[in-house]
């Protein structure tokens, strides 16, 4: 067995060159979806750390939301256009919010606390959609972003959004790995099977939840940050809860074992999505649902499962 | 007419009407422990099917006993619920009954997803419009105020569906029989309840509620695609302020949510969008369970 | 502090005491005026039919129950209604009549778990699967003789291995109270013995308070110093277990004729 110190970081740094090396020669609209993609793929991978411990946020929309119009708003506002500022910013406001809710989340479990995600979620929706000096349900546009002063245009600023957006979904996913194998990690997943008995054990298992929910909405804010600049708009649709089940689709595809299945499943599904509107505009959704169901069916736990089994047989030979 | 008295009018409109929608929610989910995602597609198909059934109703002579359009709406919902029910539940939902609530969710989120675009392939992207048993009854003057009869007609159905639903299943054989499967699955099962029978007829049963309230609401409406999205989020809310799987939650949770919302509307029209998630938050903080919750078990 | 306790514990060190304690679901009465002081280092046993009110007793006492009146002190301090979390926190620990183990995860990644808990800094960055974490679990698992069991989870472990992972759970933390319920429930005849030892051996030296809900007389003789008897919510009988099996109103009400038989035949 590989010595585990070394082997998140390696991963990280192995998957990151990958990555980039990739987008020195995809087209620019593929370099397009594959930002949109890992930054949808953030967003999952919060409700993939909740789904840990036994729970399915149908409000990530909610984050996602606020990281986009953070970064609308500053760049209208205060000129701030630097993406690591907006990024830090979005990750900031989305945490915030997320430590209040989570005062309130942290007591409910299985269809409430998914329904209560989803009304937050909605709340913030409709209160954007009345807000007409934001732009309402029209939304705002978002300035192109700069990169520690440096102001690309064109392909080098395709290219230096899918640079940003590589790097810090590796960083992310490398620290989320690490916390998945933490003993807080472990504890999650003990509380996803039995709550009760964790309790009994001396664990809190709200302050469990309440962690997981806030690191979900950090990485949900950032992916809005990121989607927020590669379109370059905005609108309150972000918070919509149709929004959020794609992200819940993502994370079921995926599952909750590997972190790297998350981002592929997010590909997956913008590749099937860019396919579907190009050869079939009207059956996208039916599209979507027979995938669902038959990962439901036959993939129990998600892409990542299938990935666990590859290695495990690696493993033993 | 003061404007307390026009909240409790619109707010007793909208209510009814919220209820019809949402009691199959609750009914499927109090029998089968489904949160049924599909049920805001289920709903557009009722609607879709009674515009279709209407217009060709008007269009072979109905004029000529136009309230006859009232039977043919319920005759959609029925055929809606004859024909998907059995097949969603049967062909679908029952394979994943041992697994959990939250993937059955996922399931019937499929459904739905499914559903919006068979919607599509059958009926179009061109709204459809069936206005007559809408303006059949004419108007009602309250005051200063004129309102469409047939806003109480949703009101009357309403409390009519729910009588019944309540008197099936607390005060007949079979009514008791479903209680005993809500109550205990495994134990019905051996005292000899078919509880698949069970599950499929109260399945068919919620489809057929939620066909009917899209079948009562396509005369007022401009029926098109995107009409199940908005109606799935309300009627959960509505019934989790009820508390799950509980019919009178759900009746007092609707007017809640229907005066509330009303009250919005003529005082503080910004929150219209999402006043409905407000009170839902609001229940849900002194209420973890909704106002009526399922009792449940010792565990240890 | 070299001298050993004496059996049955210290009277004068009372590390466990209930105070009037009531409790009733609906017309149920499930604990009635229940008064108990447990001195440090004994092993007491409780007895009682079904719905006596032992496991009423045991969940008030680690805060799955809120008694409707009446106050539990651990070492003198008040922890009536407090949360299960803090009350474990402070050093009272239990098992379950059904073992409540996490069913996906492995005989050693439950251990883990319980490991985890037990230290209040628990990370968000090292490994739980640290050579240190994995030592210690497994150094657990042996103790219960149960370390062969360490990779697979609870579907595919005997019903025995799961009460005896149940409990070496509840004794990670060090606890100074350990509540035991049934622990040989559902456990095989000839198991009944040898899982008791192994428990008893485990806890030997720490110092443990130990009550446990027990319906075998032989167990209740073999281990415990000491035996509650419960009777609709009321302890009818505070004694040794000799006393108690020969006590008319628990030969009435809890071990009826034949069972107080076999009790006295192990006398």
């Amino acid at each position: 067995m590989m010595n585990s110190r070394f082997f998140v970081p390696l991963s990280c740094v192995i998957i990151f060159s990958a990555l980039v090396g990739i987008g020195f020669i995809i087209p620019q609209w593929a370099m397009f979806l594959a930002t949109m993609a890992l930054a949808k793929g953030l967003v999952a991978l919060g409700i993939v750390i909740l789904m840990r411990a036994g729970l399915v946020s149908f409000g990530q929309g909610l984050y996602f939301c606020i990281g986009a119009y953070v970064s609308g708003l500053m760049a209208n506002w205060t000129g701030i256009t630097d993406i690591i500022l907006l990024s830090i910013l979005g990750i900031l406001v989305s945490v915030i919010l997320a430590t209040v809710c989570a005062k309130l989340l942290s007591g409910y479990r299985g269809i409430f606390f998914a329904m209560l995600t989803l009304s937050l979620s909605m709340i913030l929706y409709g209160a954007l959609s009345k807000m007409s000096m934001i732009g309402g349900t029209d939304g705002l546009n978002v300035s192109a972003p700069t990169f520690l002063g440096f102001a690309p245009e064109g392909r080098a600023l395709g290219f230096s959004l899918y640079f940003y957006t590589c790097l810090v979904s590796v960083i992310a996913g490398g620290f989320i790995r690490v916390y998945f194998n933490s003993e807080r990690g472990l504890t999650a997943l003990a509380i996803r099977d039995n709550e009760l008995r964790v309790e009994y054990l001396g664990s809190s298992v709200k302050s469990a939840i309440s962690a997981g929910y806030i690191m979900a909405a950090a990485v949900g804010g950032l992916g809005g940050v990121i989607a927020g600049l590669a379109i370059g708009h905005v609108d309150p649709e972000y918070a919509y809860w149709t929004t959020s089940g794609e992200f819940v689709f993502v994370a079921i595809l995926s599952g909750f074992f590997s972190i790297t299945a998350v981002f592929a499943s997010s590909i997956v599904l913008e590749i099937v999505r860019s396919f579907s509107n190009l050869y079939f505009p009207n059956t996208w959704q039916l599209v979507l649902g027979v995938f669902l169901l038959i990962v439901i069916l036959l993939l129990p736990n998600g892409l990542g499962s299938l990935f666990n089994k590859l290695r495990r047989r690696g493993d033993s030979e | 007419m003061d404007l307390l008295a026009v909240i409790l009018v619109d707010g007793l409109i909208y209510g009814a009407w919220l209820f019809i929608v949402s009691v199959g929610l609750t009914l499927t989910f109090g029998v089968l422990n489904i949160l049924n995602m599909a049920h805001g597609g289920l709903y557009a198909i009722g609607a879709y099917t009674t515009a279709t059934a209407v217009g060709i109703y008007f269009a072979n002579g109905g004029d000529a006993f136009p309230l006859g359009s009232y039977a043919v709406m319920v005759f959609a919902a029925l055929l809606v619920a004859v024909v998907l029910g059995p097949l969603l539940e049967r062909g679908l939902l029952r394979h994943f009954y041992d697994r959990d609530h939250v993937v059955i969710v996922l399931v019937t989120y499929g459904i739905f997803l499914i559903l919006e675009d068979v919607m599509k392939l059958i009926w179009g992207v061109t709204p459809l419009f069936v206005s007559e048993p809408y303006s059949l009854l004419g108007n009602v003057e309250m005051g200063p105020l004129f309102y469409v009869t047939y806003d109480f007609l949703v009101i009357g159905v309403a409390i009519v569906a729910g009588l019944i639903v309540w008197y099936v299943l607390n005060r007949t054989r079979q009514g008791k029989v479903v209680l005993a499967v809500i109550h205990d699955r495994e134990m019905s099962r051996t005292m000899g309840v078919n509880v698949n029978k069970v599950f499929m007829v109260s399945f068919m049963a919620g489809v057929f509620l939620a066909a009917l309230g899209g079948a009562l609401t396509a005369p007022m409406i401009s029926v098109s695609p995107g009409i199940s999205v908005n109606v799935i989020i309300l009627a959960f809310a509505v019934v989790i302020i009820g508390g799950l799987g509980s019919i009178e939650g759900a009746a007092i949770g609707a007017l809640f949510v229907g005066i509330a919302r009303a009250a919005s509307v003529h005082m503080l029209p910004a929150a219209e969008l999402f006043i409905i998630y407000l009170v839902m938050a609001a229940v849900l903080v002194f209420r973890p369970e909704g106002l009526f919750p399922k009792t449940e078990a010792r565990k240890i | 502090m070299s001298t050993p306790e004496p059996p049955g514990g210290n009277p004068d060190d009372i590390v466990l005491q209930a105070k009037n304690l009531n409790k009733a679901f609906g017309a149920v009465t499930a604990a009635k005026d229940v008064n108990v002081a447990v001195p440090r280092g004994a092993v007491w046993s409780l007895i009682g039919s079904n719905g006596a009110g032992k496991t009423t007793f045991v969940n008030m006492v680690t805060g799955y129950l809120r008694p409707d009146s009446g106050t539990i002190l651990f070492n003198d301090k008040n922890i009536t209604g407090m949360e299960p979390r803090k009350i474990t926190r402070l050093g009272i620990s239990r098992s379950f009549q059904i073992p409540q183990l996490c069913a996906e995860l492995t005989a050693l990644d439950n251990m883990l778990v319980s490991l985890g808990s037990a230290n209040e800094q628990a990370s968000f960055f090292r490994s739980a699967h640290s050579a240190d974490s994995v030592a210690s679990a497994t150094e657990m698992l042996e103790r219960f003789r149960i370390v062969d069991y360490r990779h697979r989870t609870m579907a595919e472990l005997p019903a025995g291995v799961r009460k005896l992972l149940d409990i070496a759970m509840a004794i990670t933390g060090d606890p100074q109270v350990l509540l035991l319920d049934e622990p040989t429930s559902g456990v095989a005849a000839e198991e009944k013995y040898p899982l008791m030892d192994l428990v008893m051996e485990a806890l030997e030296g720490a110092n443990v308070t130990v009550m446990f809900v027990e319906h075998d007389m032989d167990i209740v003789a073999r281990y415990s110093q000491r035996v509650l008897a419960f009777y609709d919510g009321q302890i009818i009988a505070n004694d040794t277990p000799d006393h108690v099996m020969q006590d008319e109103s628990v030969r009435r009400f809890v071990t009826g004729g034949a069972a107080a038989t076999a009790g006295g035949a192990s006398c």
